[in-house]
């Protein structure tokens, strides 16, 4: 087996535990923080069914955001909604065989890395050109923005010019055999090991970074929490420490 | 007057561009020693303050959801940029939702991320927005964690519900623990806690004041409205802001309360050991002082051995009783379950009016054109009534009930889009003045187009912070100082107690 091989197979597999481990940790430390009082943004909903609801549209159409600033709503829609039938799509180079549903939304999937290139880059002219984005932006800011915009692109073109076209074969027996524990060769096309190397980067420093914002939409108690104060007790962390005595 | 320009109402409201700085200046007086004594915390910045600062906030984390995902979530899209009152009326960058929580985030990053820590140990913190707890840090904390009145706008923008308001209550706690306190919030707390009001107004003044009160009644309508203190054994324990006490336009909102409750018939009191709503220590963050101010209430209800408690007109107040009461200083089950506790005065109220209990001339009110400010603790920290924006529907709906005249402001500057008046969240002082000028703009820009298009002559509040505000900044932008005034004036107005 080459030293390209090993080198990229150590570092999924390197990636990938840090990517786990990483979000699990987090999303352990979220779920055991407690949430002392009751703060939800109102108007709120007054059952957990009306909370799933809320979340939901927050995690699907970004209600929020769409209230706050359409510009911004619509180059970071259009990047999520594109890198979710990315990835959608990537989950053929993972399994044998493809399942169906992924089969269809193969030509989505394709077309969706323009709209990926095209809200990162919407993203980040923002904050480029708006002088309020600009001045709260730091290195990391641009950097997750470059880094994104690098994976996408050095998709597109393995994925849409002939001559970068990778051994789409020996590397889904590449990913199969690491999933498998049976090492197969990588190919050593230039752009594949840069679009690789990218995406390794990205998952180990998600959950160093504010990538964290995904599973912590989930916990933000502005959001979550139900608007019953008055009807339920709530309690938890220093409000839980001591009840005052009956009358 | 005042040595800065007061910002010029504009036809459209523009987002101004960034001009950095330009509120660095603004600092509240700071708390002395005995104020700081009065509630709890080191008398001057102690020696080692950097690190404490430090431990000081991962507890605070460590002990609040709240802030542990909302300082790792942030992704700085921009979207709070333009919210803030403070930023669209001074422009200064660090007014902005995301730059005033960054003040602290880079704190926590440098601290309590493993990016923070690794790029900080490289020397180069600043490339992950981590930054080391500097004197400087500490100066920039005081004076823009100071600009922030914790009006929980930007949280409804943010595609994370990122409140801000959490995150400034965190800076003012640790700033606190490190003897570096507001003197304003603190020296008003520690009379709560000595007298029983933010006011220090003691037993006899606050009989002595009622005592009037009941006169004027007298004089105006020839009925006895009573203003019970202490009385044992009534219904209903009234739980209003001490301005209602003395100060305008506050106390007509009284009157009116008084009136309502005469005539529907409800025996009430309020109570001299807990003569105030208010609870400054949620301003401050400080979970023992916002215990200890609510439990007074506990007391007074059980001392009294009342069935019901009522909370008067006041922002922050209801969102302490409403949210956090029931955590805080529950269970309420001493008390009558047929009614919610605590209750808003306009939920009184309104039930009166929808049941037909109270006899209204709302011609009595057609000299006002009225128009309602949304305070921001009621809208967007409480509820009124069952049904969620029940704190939107339901005074407008008490207004319409009592006068005929009445325009909505622009839809993006109330319910829960509402301004702030600019003197929330521990800022209404003269030493902020500049602050609480500028502050103001969104709101008087859309006061003014109601202005003139409905002639509109009446600001109504339900906030005692909003009133006294109102009462200072409207003429700084040429409205006259008058024209704010309470929910319940207008009920004491269109009432006909004979």
């Amino acid at each position: 087996m080459s030293a390209l091989t090993i080198t990229y197979a150590i570092l999924f597999y390197a990636a990938t535990a840090i990517l786990v481990i990483g979000v699990g940790r987090k999303i352990f430390i979220y779920a055991r923080t407690p949430a002392p009082l009751k703060i939800p943004t109102t108007p709120a909903p007054l059952t957990k069914t009306g909370v799933v609801w809320r979340m939901l549209k927050e995690v699907t159409v970004f209600e929020s955001l769409f209230k706050s600033n359409k510009w911004i709503w619509i180059f970071g829609w259009l990047f999520h909604a594109a890198l979710f039938l990315v990835l959608f799509r990537h989950i053929r180079y993972f399994t044998e065989p493809v399942w169906t549903l992924v089969a269809l939304a193969q030509p989505f999937g394709k077309y969706a890395a323009f709209g990926m290139l095209a809200g990162l880059g919407g993203l980040w002219a923002r904050r480029i050109l708006v002088d309020r984005v600009r001045y709260i932006s730091s290195a990391s800011d641009h950097f997750i923005l470059i880094l994104l915009l690098a994976i996408a692109a050095s998709g597109v073109v393995m994925k849409f010019i002939p001559a970068a076209h990778t051994d789409i074969i020996a590397l889904k027996a590449f990913f199969l055999g690491l999933m498998y524990f049976d090492l197969q060769p990588l190919p050593g096309d230039p752009v594949l090991l840069i679009h690789l190397a990218l995406v390794a980067a990205l998952m180990i420093i998600f959950p160093i970074s504010k990538l964290l914002h995904a599973p912590g939409v989930f916990f933000s108690p502005t959001r979550n929490q139900v608007d019953n104060a008055r009807e339920h007790r709530h309690v938890a962390g220093w409000t839980a420490a001591e009840t005052p005595g009956k009358p | 007057m005042a040595d800065f320009e007061i910002p010029a109402l504009k036809e459209y409201p523009v987002i101004p561009p960034v001009k950095v700085g330009t509120m660095a200046h603004s600092k509240p007086f700071v708390a002395k020693p005995e104020h700081q004594a009065g509630v709890g915390y080191p008398g001057e910045l102690v020696d080692n303050w950097e690190e404490k600062a430090v431990t000081r906030l991962g507890e605070l984390v460590k002990g609040s959801r709240a802030l542990q995902v909302f300082l790792d979530s942030c992704v700085k899209c921009g979207a709070c940029t333009d919210k803030c009152h403070y930023y669209l009326g001074t422009s200064d960058p660090k007014n902005m939702p995301v730059a005033r929580q960054d003040l602290l985030r880079k704190v926590y990053r440098r601290h309590y991320t493993f990016a923070g820590k690794l790029f900080g140990a490289l020397g180069m913190p600043g490339l992950v927005g981590a930054a080391d707890m500097t004197k400087e840090v500490l100066d920039d904390w005081y004076s823009y964690f100071h600009q922030c009145s914790q009006c929980r706008r930007c949280s409804v923008f943010c595609p994370y519900g990122i409140d801000t308001a959490e995150i400034s209550m965190a800076a003012r706690e640790v700033m606190d623990s490190v003897g570096l306190g507001q003197k304003y919030c603190n020296e008003i707390l520690g009379k709560v806690h000595k007298i029983g009001n933010n006011l220090g107004l003691p037993e006899p003044a606050l009989v002595d004041t009622l005592e009037g009160l009941e006169e004027d009644v007298k004089d105006d309508t020839g009925v006895d409205v009573r203003f019970p203190v202490d009385q044992k054994g009534a219904d209903v324990l009234l739980v209003t802001p001490s301005a209602d006490f003395f100060a305008e336009p506050h106390i007509d909102g009284l009157i009116g309360y008084a009136k309502v409750f005469h005539q529907a018939g409800i025996s009430w009191t309020l109570s001299s050991y807990a003569s105030e709503a208010a609870n400054f220590s949620m301003f401050i963050g400080s979970g023992d002082n916002l215990k200890s101010t609510a439990m007074r209430i506990r007391q007074a209800a059980l001392d009294l051995g009342v069935k019901r408690i009522v909370v008067g007109e006041c922002g922050h107040a209801w969102r302490v009783a409403y949210s956090f009461w029931n955590t805080l200083i529950g269970p309420f089950d001493f008390l009558d379950p047929k009614y919610p506790v605590p209750q808003h005065i306009c939920e009184v109220t309104y039930d009166l009016l929808q049941r037909g209990a109270l006899k209204i001339d709302k011609e009595a009110n057609d000299h006002r054109r009225i128009t309602f400010h949304d305070s921001c603790n009621v809208s967007r920290a409480s509820r009124m009534g069952n049904i969620p924006g029940g704190q939107f529907i339901i005074p407008r709906e008490i207004i319409k009930s009592v006068a005929n005249h009445y325009f909505d402001m622009p839809a993006n500057t109330i319910h829960e889009s509402t301004y702030c008046c600019g003197g929330g969240g521990g800022l209404l002082t003269d030493d902020l003045m500049e602050l609480r000028i500028k502050g103001a703009l969104p709101r008087m820009e859309a006061l003014q187009q109601v202005v003139e298009e409905n002639d509109v002559n009446y600001l109504c509040a339900i906030c005692a912070i909003c009133k006294s505000q109102f009462t200072k900044v409207l003429p700084y932008y040429k409205f006259p100082m008058d024209m704010i005034g309470s929910l319940h004036q207008l009920v004491s107005t269109a009432i006909q107690l004979k």
